[in-house]
């Protein structure tokens, strides 16, 4: 769908070249949330306006749709950029116009007829759930709600991509959850592909398929975000994942379990997702005579499902409580880790 | 008591020469906004983060505004003579005043424009861009309506300048209450005229500001 070959943006000073992005390819699948992720100058924006060409590529090429975007001329461009939607950190409305001629501008420039575009922004209104405030100003609405009509202006022409900067770094941890809904969303409902920049991992957890950790201008790390929860290699991407995870404190962690909890069978529940695991713990508690006592753990929830840790006690016969770690080694996709026997 | 003081005003001359000073300042006006966008989008555009970006014409462009801004109007209107003689057929009279006005007063308003373009958000236009505008559409629909408010300032400042320009190319016999303030009240000392020429001309500045202030503030949404 979108292929990425050698690309590199240079920026020249007096002084010295830096490589905003070198040498990145990356292939992107039709339908999928591919999130970038890194920090601040890993060169992410430029990396997204390179895909189309506000920023003009010095090596390279894209294809988007079998269309080679690095060979078109201005002309083509102009028509292909109408083909792919952008959402922006700062909403970058036009203040002189309503929410329902914002969200028109795009069909304007596409040659649209006033009645087509009247139909057409009644339906994105609809989409993004800002039916009563058509008629506002951008100044009258919330950062949420500009960033509503930020998307339905970049669905205004039915792109098959949409390309997201920062969309909800301006916005409040709620409301950026609602936007991600709206994301994945329209991603399900429209089937285009999102390709989605951002620094803050609980997005990429929330609403990816698949991730890419750039610095310094190279993607370092790319694959399904569960796999890159699971197994960081790097350590950038390791650091992402304790934003969501948490520092990984687990060893000081289970030793004061061991200590505190002095009897039992204590065990380290992987939850690694691909299938429900939320009944685990009531359907074994149900199935074996045993007790389970929850004392710590992380679990959150990717696209693919729920990903981390619990640590948990078991009390009950011996025997039971080792057909109980049998049954979830080996129906479940819970890895059972036995941090200690019982005593 | 009032009638005795104001003994030497012939009404109807006042009128007209009121109607004159309207008459300059209006065309003027027209003109100088013509002139002053056009220059100003020329200054932007080319400028080093324009869309055409283009050292040399830029720098063309500055160079003539700076020159007419440098410029003593009064002297301006001197130096114009053969160019207005040309164009108008004579150098009296209103219509005789306008390209002076207007030659003195773009340059300054180009300044207003570029200055008003400037403010427009550089992340506005990238979106414009994203969309897969033109250039044209970018300026009529972007950068003009955004920068609207400040525009409409920025003529509000220009035509204030202009009703002073006017008075001094009434000095040179172009008509209008400078003319007629200084011929008919100043030459023959009759300073009752010279007073009403000034309080009108005050306060069709006054209306100038309340207008203009009126549609800024009407056309900002911000
Ligand atoms: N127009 C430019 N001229 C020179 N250098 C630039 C330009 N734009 C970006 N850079 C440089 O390129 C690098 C990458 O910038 P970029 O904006 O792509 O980073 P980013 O990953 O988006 O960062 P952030 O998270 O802060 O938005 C930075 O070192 C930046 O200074
Ligand atoms: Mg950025």
């Amino acid at each position: 769908m979108i292929s990425i070959e050698g690309l590199s943006k240079y920026y020249t000073s007096k002084k010295n070249q830096i490589a905003a992005v070198d040498d990145l390819t990356l292939n992107i699948k039709e339908g999928e949330i591919f999130g970038v992720i890194g920090y601040s100058g890993a060169g992410k924006s430029t990396f997204l306006r390179l895909l189309n060409r506000l920023e003009e590529p010095s090596k390279g090429r894209i294809v988007i749709d079998q269309q080679e975007i690095t060979a078109l001329n201005s002309k083509r461009l102009r028509l292909a950029r109408q083909e792919i939607g952008m959402v922006f950190q700062h909403f970058n409305l036009l203040w002189s116009r309503t929410v329902k001629d914002n969200i028109a501008f795009p069909l304007e420039i596409a040659g649209f007829s006033k009645a087509e575009r009247d139909e057409r922004v009644h339906e994105l209104i609809e989409l993004v759930g800002l039916s009563d405030r058509e008629h506002a100003y951008p100044s009258q609405l919330s950062g949420g709600q500009k960033q509503r009509v930020g998307i339905a202006r970049a669905l205004a022409n039915n792109p098959n991509v949409l390309l997201c900067d920062e969309a909800t770094s301006a916005l409040d941890p709620e409301t950026t959850n609602a936007i991600l809904d709206l994301l994945v969303n329209i991603n399900e409902k429209l089937g285009l592909t999102i390709i989605l920049i951002t620094h803050e991992m609980h997005v990429i957890r929330k609403i990816c398929n698949r991730v890419a950790v750039m610095e310094n201008g190279k993607v370092v790390e790319q694959g399904d975000v569960l796999d890159v929860f699971l197994h960081p290699k790097q350590r950038v991407t390791k650091r992402f994942v304790e934003q969501v995870m948490g520092v990984d404190d687990e060893d000081d962690g289970v030793s004061h379990l061991i200590h505190t909890y002095d009897h039992g069978k204590i065990l380290r529940l992987h939850f690694i997702g691909e299938t429900t695991n939320q009944a685990l713990i009531s359907q074994v508690a149900k199935k074996f005579a045993i007790d389970i006592n929850i004392l710590q753990g992380k679990i959150t929830q990717t696209q693919r499902g729920a990903y981390g840790t619990l640590f948990v006690q078991i009390e009950g016969e011996n025997e039971e409580v080792n057909k109980a770690v049998t049954f979830i080694s080996d129906e479940t996709s819970v890895e059972v880790e036995v941090i200690r026997d019982a005593n | 008591m009032l009638t005795d003081l104001l003994s030497n005003l012939d009404i109807n001359e006042l009128v007209e020469a009121t109607y004159e000073t309207f008459y300059m300042t209006l065309m003027s006006l027209i003109g100088t906004v013509i002139f002053g966008i056009l220059l100003g989008l020329l200054l932007y555009l080319t400028s080093r983060e324009g869309i055409w970006k283009n050292k040399f014409l830029n720098m063309i462009t500055a160079i003539i505004v700076n020159v007419f801004r440098a410029i003593p109007f009064i002297i301006l209107i001197l130096l114009l003579f053969p160019f207005t003689d040309f164009l108008i057929g004579t150098i009296r009279g209103p219509n005789a005043a306008l390209p002076a006005l207007i030659i003195g007063s773009a340059p300054f308003y180009a300044r207003l424009v570029e200055i008003a373009l400037k403010e427009v958000d550089k992340g506005v236009i990238e979106a414009a861009k994203a969309m897969g505008a033109k250039t044209r559409t970018i300026i009529f629909r972007v950068l003009l309506p955004e920068s609207m408010p400040a525009l409409v300032s920025g003529i509000t400042v220009t035509a204030i300048a202009l009703i002073g320009y006017t008075a001094m190319a009434g000095v040179i016999g172009a008509g209008g209450l400078g003319d007629y303030a200084y011929f008919f009240g100043f030459q023959r000392r009759d300073v009752d005229i010279v007073f009403v020429c000034t309080v009108i001309i005050v306060i069709i500045v006054f209306i100038f500001q309340f207008i203009g202030d009126f549609i800024s503030n009407k056309l900002d949404k911000r």
